[in-house]
């Protein structure tokens, strides 16, 4: 099973991210975790009110979290894709899902974002990396502690620094 | 000027272990280039050339008699004894050894320094008025407003890999030193009706290989909303701004795409959700912020004493005609009765525009310390300004000036040229333009001419990125490759005040050698069909393009 940072820790991980050949119908999926596609997923939600916990929705950097149809807090897994890790669209993505939809399941960045970008995501609301093949997960851990603080409020702590200094 | 406490140290003492570390996994092969780039370019280390280039920050370009000499010391000891004053207030090194960066930067931290942000796709460093807080038309000082929004601006996690770079300035002066409606956001200090300090903001302004003129989006947000307002600009940026193609990438291009009303209407609804939350600066920070710029302790003078000084400096411009004419072209006007301030030319003749060396900027730090309370800053016309200079030391300062190279007393004319490096130096450049700057200065070396012409801007790029400001300058050269040759293009009538205005092509391009010829004929034909007292811009504007444009090409 690949392994992949879920809140700070190194951990195996079951979900696979569908990109082609997306199922059509809530039938195909079977009992495998599975992040679909932002239309197939919208397309899924009309067939039943109820989704089944294995499968979660991907956004690509073109998309917006309120294009995500149905009830959003009860999706187990959003993942947001980094087509290249310069496509800084997902960090907008992960504060709006947080922030202004306050959705609390897991946030995953998906696609290529790269180790020296763990800090920034983390404050911009995610908590689940799945980088590159080339990166070790476990030493990419230390990058996510490379500012001890910071100056503007985020996810992670939304209050600035300028109301927190002594 | 601002200064750091624990946090604000230990937040750049964090960067630099995090670049040396990025650096060791780079050198040992474990971070790809491609993934390398953005990480040193946001430390401001370039591959140029011949070598790597840094550029450090200067934020809004104030810096400290202590920082001088940090600068000093980089030059001597990673460079090759010099440094390059930018046209964004930075300063540039050009020859440093990568593996060499973690140490600079650790020593530039000792000063309350860093070169973070200061390229790739990222929020850059603010420009500001070089006078401010001196300046005798400032309405408000705009550095406690640049510090809120830098200390915003730094490592912010959400804007770090943009569709592109991400300039903005702010002016609280009547005339705009700034460039405002030349930056991605501008913002120009203002009141309301009821009092309140606020901020007129433009956006979409820029130079490059698309020059345009900023559109204004809000006639006024509020001083505590700025942060706020800017955080909306920056996400709609950020999710819609072009990253197909870089070169249509900057934010003028979205706002134009858009247009200037749906923009700001789009900025209006994100920043619904933004406004009032706990970013909306307090009163607290702002005083605090202000703290740090505080009137200073300037000497009092009686009426008597202050006579007999100005009854000494007359005397002293009578007696040396040089010192006369560093006075008119070399220094501002004050606030302060009996202090004036001074601008220490970096544009002598054979010198790259903006160069200066380790004992240089070993002198620059001793003269702030003796003549300008420890503090000078840089102009983004590539000069250093000496802004609280009591006027009994003028002459003093002067003297001392001469032999250090910074009393060329040409501010203002024809060869205070902004200049960038240009294919001597850069990757990217088309054409050389250090030495199409050098010929200018030399063919145009008689004072009493420079004078005759007045103000007048000549900015030279060595490609359309536009580092020089072509697009601004009242006569600007382009540097342009044509089947591997390089030739010059020149353009007339651009200005970056408030009035701001882009330079119009002239025509076909010249060759190296032609250029002064044509700048000679240009200004024998402004110098012909002037009214008396007008500067080059106002004749431009007066008469047009088509008589320049014909003289150029008689």
């Amino acid at each position: 099973m690949p392994k992949i940072i879920l809140d700070g820790s190194v951990v195996e991980d079951s979900w696979n991210v569908v990109r082609e050949d997306a199922p059509s119908a809530l039938a195909e999926l079977g009992e495998a975790n599975t992040l679909v596609p932002l239309d197939c997923w919208n397309a899924l939600q009309a067939e039943s009110d109820k989704m089944p916990a294995n499968v979660g929705v991907w956004i690509a950097s073109t998309e917006l979290p309120d294009q995500i149809e149905g009830d959003l807090q009860s999706i187990p897994v959003i993942g947001v894709d980094f087509p290249a890790f310069a496509d800084g669209r997902g960090f907008s993505i992960g504060r709006l899902l947080r922030q202004r939809f306050q959705y609390t399941g897991q946030i995953r960045a998906i696609g290529s974002p790269i180790r020296d970008q763990l800090s920034y995501l983390v404050r911009c609301g995610f908590n689940a990396f799945q980088l590159a093949e080339h990166y070790d997960p476990e030493q990419a851990l230390a990058s996510l502690k490379d500012f001890s603080d910071a100056y503007q409020g985020a996810v992670d702590e939304p209050v600035p620094l300028f109301r927190r200094r002594g | 000027m601002y200064r750091y406490d624990s946090i604000d140290q230990k937040i750049v003492d964090d960067r630099v272990a995090q670049f040396r570390d990025q650096t060791q996994r780079y050198l040992a092969g474990d971070i790809t280039e491609e993934e390398f780039l953005p990480l040193r370019l946001q430390n401001g280390l370039y591959v140029q050339r011949l070598a790597p280039m840094l550029r450090v920050c200067i934020p809004y370009g104030m810096l400290s008699s202590a920082q001088i000499r940090m600068l000093a010391h980089v030059a001597r000891k990673y460079d090759k004894g010099y440094g390059h004053i930018t046209t964004r207030q930075n300063i540039q090194y050009n020859w440093p050894a990568l593996k060499n960066v973690p140490d600079i930067l650790a020593d530039l931290a000792t000063v309350e320094m860093h070169a973070v942000q200061t390229s790739g796709n990222c929020i850059r460093n603010f420009t500001a008025d070089p006078f401010a807080g001196v300046a005798v038309d400032e309405v408000m000082d705009p550095r406690p407003y640049c510090e809120v929004m830098r200390q915003w601006a730094t490592f912010h996690p959400e804007f770090a890999f943009l569709p592109r770079k991400f300039k903005m300035a702010v002016c609280g002066s009547k005339t705009d030193r700034a460039a405002i409606l030349v930056h991605d956001i501008g913002m120009m200090l203002t009141t309301n009706d009821a009092g309140e300090i606020g901020f007129e903001v433009f956006v979409g302004g820029g130079m490059g290989r698309t020059p345009v003129i900023g559109s204004l989006i809000s006639p006024f947000v509020a001083e505590k909303d700025i942060l706020t307002y800017l955080e909306a600009i920056l996400r709609v940026y950020n999710l819609f701004g072009n990253r197909l193609n870089k070169y249509k990438a900057r934010i003028k291009i979205l706002v134009r795409a858009m247009g200037p009303e749906a923009f700001a209407a789009k900025v209006e609804e994100e920043w619904e959700h933004l406004k009032g939350s706990e970013s909306t600066v307090t009163p607290e920070e702002i005083d605090r912020m202000k703290s740090f710029f505080p009137t200073p302790d300037y000497r009092i003078l009686d009426d008597a004493v202050a006579s007999n000084i100005d009854q000494q400096l007359v005397q002293q411009r009578e007696e040396h005609q040089a010192f006369d004419r560093w006075i008119t072209r070399n220094t501002r006007e004050h606030r302060q009765p009996g202090y004036i301030s001074v601008v220490l030319s970096l544009k002598p003749i054979g010198v790259p525009p903006g160069d200066v060396t380790a004992e240089q900027l070993d002198a620059i730090a001793d003269l702030a310390d003796k003549y300008s309370l420890g503090e000078a800053r840089t102009t983004k016309e590539q000069n250093i300004v000496l802004a609280d200079v009591a006027k009994d030391q003028l002459f003093d300062l002067w003297q001392a000036c001469k032999p250090l190279g910074f009393a060329s007393p040409t501010i203002g004319t024809l060869s205070d040229m902004i200049c960038c490096p240009g294919g001597d130096f850069c990757s990217l450049a088309n054409a050389k333009s250090i030495p199409v700057a050098e010929a200018i200065q030399r063919k145009f070396d008689d004072l009493d001419y420079l004078y005759d012409l007045g103000d007048i801007s000549l900015n030279i790029s060595g490609c359309m990125n536009a580092c020089g400001h072509h697009h601004v300058g009242n006569i600007g050269v382009l540097g342009v490759d044509k089947k591997g040759e390089e030739w010059y293009q020149i353009q007339l009538g651009g200005d970056q005040g408030k009035q701001a205005s882009l330079a119009k092509v002239l025509g076909p391009s010249f060759s190296r050698e032609q250029v002064p010829d044509i700048i000679e004929k240009l200004l024998n034909s402004f110098v012909e069909v002037r009214i008396e007292g007008e500067s080059f811009l106002e004749t431009y504007r007066r008469v047009g393009h088509d008589g320049f444009k014909a003289a150029a090409y008689a």
